[in-house]
């Protein structure tokens, strides 16, 4: 309900139909300011105009909270909090630059960035040079590991480490389709794929985390192959991966042979043709060519999400081009 | 919800494992057989989908029989639970002692964790691998698997080891101390003549009695005497060592499914029996004990012994009094909870009771886990009724009907005596509907871990239960308003628990006049490591370190305390110098450090502090869950940096400041308190015994200041 009262409230795409919310007022870096009773303290920094950054937080999912880089300071709280989902409550007196939420925070990036491959992750780069992270000093990354090798480790136990290298989740990219590829390298176990996946959007639990720890991983059922798994191909998991982990294999294809140029990508958004329900498509067009579909988040009916069909089924278009 | 799944179909053997829990399929939906009937209904909503805590129970079903879960196997469990097959794997490789492959029928799990490691576990793994073969995946062909395990609970007698036999039913062996014979002959294939049965367990066995175990520690240095015969009970009476056959209601024969018992009672051919719950407590007998009183003097397995020496006398005091002065009663006694947090018990009940919500739980948290902690284990297999009575007060107190105890999975003794016990008082109606008739209705569940430290994090245990990845969840909201199912729930430890008997005896004020302060009542500590006489010790709140050591008896001959670690891997080191520290809340956070769950784990010169803050940074590599980067993350480059430290001298001092900032992040931002205490233990033996002391100017160290750079 929040997500579509949100929606609604940021669009103004339909009538409103919850009453109007109390104002609570708290501090944000000493600034005083009023937000609606439920909100986030993310959504309240946003309204104050700071710029708090987030990786596994989804606008269009329930905040998970996983990835540690919203936190923020807290008067009189002895942890640090998470802005994605800590609700504001009055009087409040939040820090967002704060020595200690810029040491976590930086901290958090540090690690990530020596684990998992950021390259296509949106806004690394920046943040990482602005929070002053150094990856490498964690020792140079370990040597991939083969494929499926990950998918066998076992909760409680790991190899003991050397200390000359540092461990991370580099592997070979699972390319089992025909439609998108996973490539768990870039993976930093935010949720929103299972998340979007299963009771939040899709239904269709084809994908959970297994394992534990830092052996966690996305998997479908004993890391079978996707076509023997429940998934249905909708790819939502796409549409909320904030890493570029999940990718559509045209994308992945353009990548690997070096041609995937966004600056020379359109955006153009329709409606799907398939059925009646009219979802919006935005169609990413890159040398006349279709090479990804995403949907509008904020449209009030299917918030980003689509089926097959409108995911992946654009192939004639070009197909008929070329006859 | 949109289920799929393969063609595999389950074994006979794996169907039943399911099937006993569960009972037949009754549809086709389900996974039985295809009837006419199946044509005409629909299998769905929420009376299909609200299984799904019992995913937890099947999955340890099929374990215990077959030994590891096949893909065949999940598919069933997830046809007849209607879970989503994904979900299943990641919450069967959740837990350590769940496979996903196929593997040995037995599995062995030596213990070397910090205070078998202080009793010699080194030597004895290094022996395993010559003669039993390197640890780690088997396959099936082979007879047995072993692995290097955390923390087994059986710390007073170390080094320990628990061998575990998939079969119908399952069985154990418990090896503590365990030697290189014994764990060869339990990995052995050649089963030598029937071994007795554990002598508590096998009341039809006659003659089969058994006293004490022969114990022998002096096969390792470093070794403690053994606890057993270090510690003849005094007073007890002169048959306590062995203990009493008599089981009520115990059927002659091997279970079957009429049984109360999930372990067969027979042990793995090879084992030695375990020495009675009692050889734990060298102040057995004591009269002036209050928490272990009936250790070693009642027999855990009697209803009417317990009955006899005053039990269920708290809960008729309850009864006559009421819920609210009950909570009253635990306001006024003071009693902060046992488990680390020591947040006060009666506002817990309290504000669970003024919830309107309806149902409402009470969870017996008996995950015991943190390495160097046994107390648990010990009233459980020594004094399994006062922990069902104590739950039935809570539950009476709060309103609620439903109870579980969510105990580890490495407990199977402990496991069988609670079992026993709640199998006794239902039938007594001490539990059920209309308890001693006074239209009170309540009832407890066992539901066991399996392999997991995170478990015994509140939140986490509630995921577990509800058949989720055992992943702590955000607070707020907490456990008291949103607990488990989304519902009121009060947690509280076993040790907790068990207070409230004295608290309602004596009277809230009366037991708060025990103890200091903002401590009152009876502790339990977990004395073990390199110390004469571990054990679990009950003294009242006020005692220094020095008096608890003195009382175990100190450091071994010739020896001197080196450190102690208080809490365990989650608490802090303090210097051998520092003994006059009191035991209490207040006393221990002054001094800088914490009493968490009463370990008192002792380190003498001996023993090599590099290699014991490795295995903690092992530990915690091992048992963080997963869900959030600094903890996630942090703990594997915390193990890292300190196997570089105590590797290779140089680049300490980046190192240093690595580890601080490291560990300064998972305190700060981590979700759960595995994360945040995950560098306090590493951070206390820098800062407190100066494990690494830095170089002079111009060392090794990397840089030419004379101080470190935090």
């Amino acid at each position: 309900m929040t997500i579509q009262d949100d929606t609604v409230r940021r669009t103004g795409m339909s009538v409103p139909l919850a009453p109007p919310r109390r104002l609570v007022e708290l501090s944000i870096d000493g600034e005083t300011i009023a937000v609606p009773e439920g909100e986030t303290i993310l959504t309240a920094c946003e309204t104050a105009g700071k710029d708090i950054p987030t990786l596994c937080y989804g606008d269009t999912l329930t905040p998970k909270n996983a990835c540690r880089v919203c936190v923020v300071e807290l008067e009189g709280a002895r942890v640090l909090a998470p802005a994605c989902s800590r609700k504001v409550e009055a009087g409040m007196v939040v820090k967002t630059d704060s020595e200690r939420a810029r040491h976590s925070r930086k901290l958090v990036l540090e690690l990530l960035a020596s684990s998992v491959d950021l390259s296509t992750t949106p806004r690394a780069a920046e943040w990482l040079e602005s929070y002053g992270a150094e990856p490498e000093r964690f020792g140079p990354a370990a040597a991939p590991a083969a494929i499926g090798e990950r998918d066998k480790l076992h909760a409680g136990a790991h190899e003991l480490p050397s200390g000359e290298a540092a461990a991370t989740v580099h592997q070979p990219p699972k390319v089992d389709n025909e439609l998108y590829v996973r490539d768990y390298a870039k993976c930093i176990l935010c949720y929103k794929c299972v998340d979007a996946c299963g009771e939040q959007w899709q239904n269709t639990f084809a994908i959970g985390v297994a394992g534990r720890g830092f052996d966690a991983r996305i998997s479908t059922e004993h890391n079978n192959p996707l076509p023997d798994s429940a998934c249905v191909y909708c790819g939502n998991c796409i549409e909320v991966c904030p890493t570029g982990a999940l990718s559509f294999k045209s994308e992945f294809d353009r990548r690997a042979e070096g041609s995937w140029d966004e600056s020379r990508q359109t955006q153009t958004t329709t409606i799907c043709t398939y059925c009646g329900v009219g979802c919006n498509v935005t169609l990413h067009v890159q040398d006349n060519e279709i090479v990804k579909v995403t949907s509008p988040h904020e449209n009030p009916v299917t918030h980003g999400n689509l089926c097959i069909k409108g995911r992946f089924g654009f192939q004639h278009v070009q197909n008929r081009r070329r006859d | 919800m949109d289920l799929r799944f393969l063609d595999a179909l389950p074994s006979s053997e794996e169907q039943a494992a399911v099937d006993a829990v569960l009972g037949p399929p009754d549809s086709a939906w389900v996974g039985g057989a295809r009837t006419e009937d199946d044509l005409r209904r629909a299998h769905g909503g929420h009376a299909a989908r609200g299984q799904r805590h019992l995913l937890l129970p099947v999955l340890h079903a099929v374990n215990d029989r077959v030994g590891y879960l096949s893909q065949a196997a999940l598919d069933y469990v997830c046809r007849r639970l209607t879970v989503p097959p994904a979900e299943a794997y990641g919450v069967a490789t959740f837990y350590a002692m769940f496979a996903v492959r196929e593997r040995p029928k037995k599995v062995m799990h030596v213990c070397t964790d910090i205070a078998c490691k202080a009793l010699g576990s080194d030597a004895l793994v290094a022996e395993l691998e010559e003669r039993v073969g390197h640890h780690g995946p088997r396959g099936a062909d082979a007879e047995v698997e072993w692995h290097h395990s955390p923390c087994l609970g059986m710390c007073e007698r170390g080094p320990a080891a628990l061998t575990l036999e998939a079969g119908e039913p399952p069985t154990y062996a418990v090896s503590a101390p365990a030697t290189c014979e014994v764990l060869a002959r339990l990995g052995g294939r050649a089963a030598p003549a029937a071994a007795p049965g554990d002598a508590s367990a096998n009341g039809h066995r006659e003659g089969a009695e058994v006293g004490l175990a022969p114990v022998d520690g002096a096969a390792f240095t470093g070794a403690a005497e053994p606890a057993g015969a270090a510690a003849p009970p005094a007073g007890a009476p002169a048959d306590a060592s062995a203990e009493p056959p008599a089981r009520t209601a115990d059927p002659s024969v091997e279970p079957a499914a009429a049984s109360p018992l999930t372990f067969g009672t027979a042990l793995i051919p090879g084992g030695e029996p375990e020495p009675p719950a009692e050889a734990a407590v060298p102040q057995a007998g004591d009269p002036e004990l209050v928490l272990l009183r009936r250790i070693g003097t009642v027999d855990p397995e009697s209803l009417d012994d317990y009955r006899a020496a005053g039990g269920y006398n708290a809960l008729r005091q309850a009864f006559k009094i009421g819920p609210a002065r009950v909570i009253q009663e635990v306001l006024d006694s003071g009693l902060v909870g046992r488990g680390g947090a020591a947040f006060p018990t009666g506002r817990k009940w309290d504000a669970t009771a003024r919830q309107p919500d309806r149902p409402k739980y009470l969870i017996c948290n008996a995950d015991e886990s943190e390495p160097g902690t046994f107390k648990d284990r010990v009233v459980i297999e020594g004094d399994p009724f006062s922990l069902v009575e104590s739950m039935t007060i809570a539950g009476y107190a709060i309103g609620a009907t439903h109870g579980y105890v969510y105990l580890r999975g490495e407990y199977p003794r402990a496991l069988q005596r609670l079992e026993n016990a709640l199998a006794a008082a239902r039938e007594r109606n001490l539990l059920g509907t209309d308890i001693l008739g006074t239209g009170f209705d309540f009832d407890i569940e066992v539901r066991r871990g399996a392999g997991a430290y995170i478990c015994g994090e509140e939140t986490a245990i509630f995921n577990s239960i509800e058949g989720e990845r055992g992943e702590p969840r955000s607070k707020p909201p907490f456990p008291v308003e949103k607990g488990l199912f989304g519902k009121p729930t009060v947690i509280n430890n076993v040790e907790t628990l068990i207070n409230v008997l004295p608290i309602l005896e004596m009277g809230g004020p009366g037991y708060a006049a025990i103890g200091t302060g903002r401590s009152t009542g009876p502790k339990l500590f977990c004395v073990s490591g390199t110390v004469r006489r571990p054990g679990i010790y009950e003294l009242p709140f006020g005692a220094t370190l020095r008096e608890l050591l003195e009382l175990a008896g100190g450091a071994p001959e010739g020896r001197e305390i080196r450190a102690v670690l208080l809490g365990g891997a989650a608490g802090g080191f303090v210097r051998g110098d520092e003994l006059d520290i009191p035991l209490t809340f207040e006393g221990t956070r002054e001094a800088g450090t914490t009493l968490g769950s009463g370990v008192i784990l002792v380190l003498d010169d001996t023993v090599d502090l590099g290699g014991v803050l490795l295995r903690i940074a092992q530990f915690f590599r091992d048992e963080s869950c997963g869900q959030c980067v600094p903890c996630r993350v942090g703990t594997v480059r915390q193990e890292e940096a300190l196997h570089r430290m105590v590797n290779a001298p140089a680049g300490r001092r980046t190192d240093l400041t690595l580890l601080r900032e490291v560990g300064g992040a998972m305190r700060d931002a981590s979700i759960c308190g595995l994360g945040q205490t995950a560098w306090n233990a590493v951070e206390s033996a820098i800062d407190r015994l100066g494990v690494f002391p830095l170089e002079p100017a111009g060392g090794s160290g990397g840089t030419s200041a004379g101080t470190e750079q935090p």
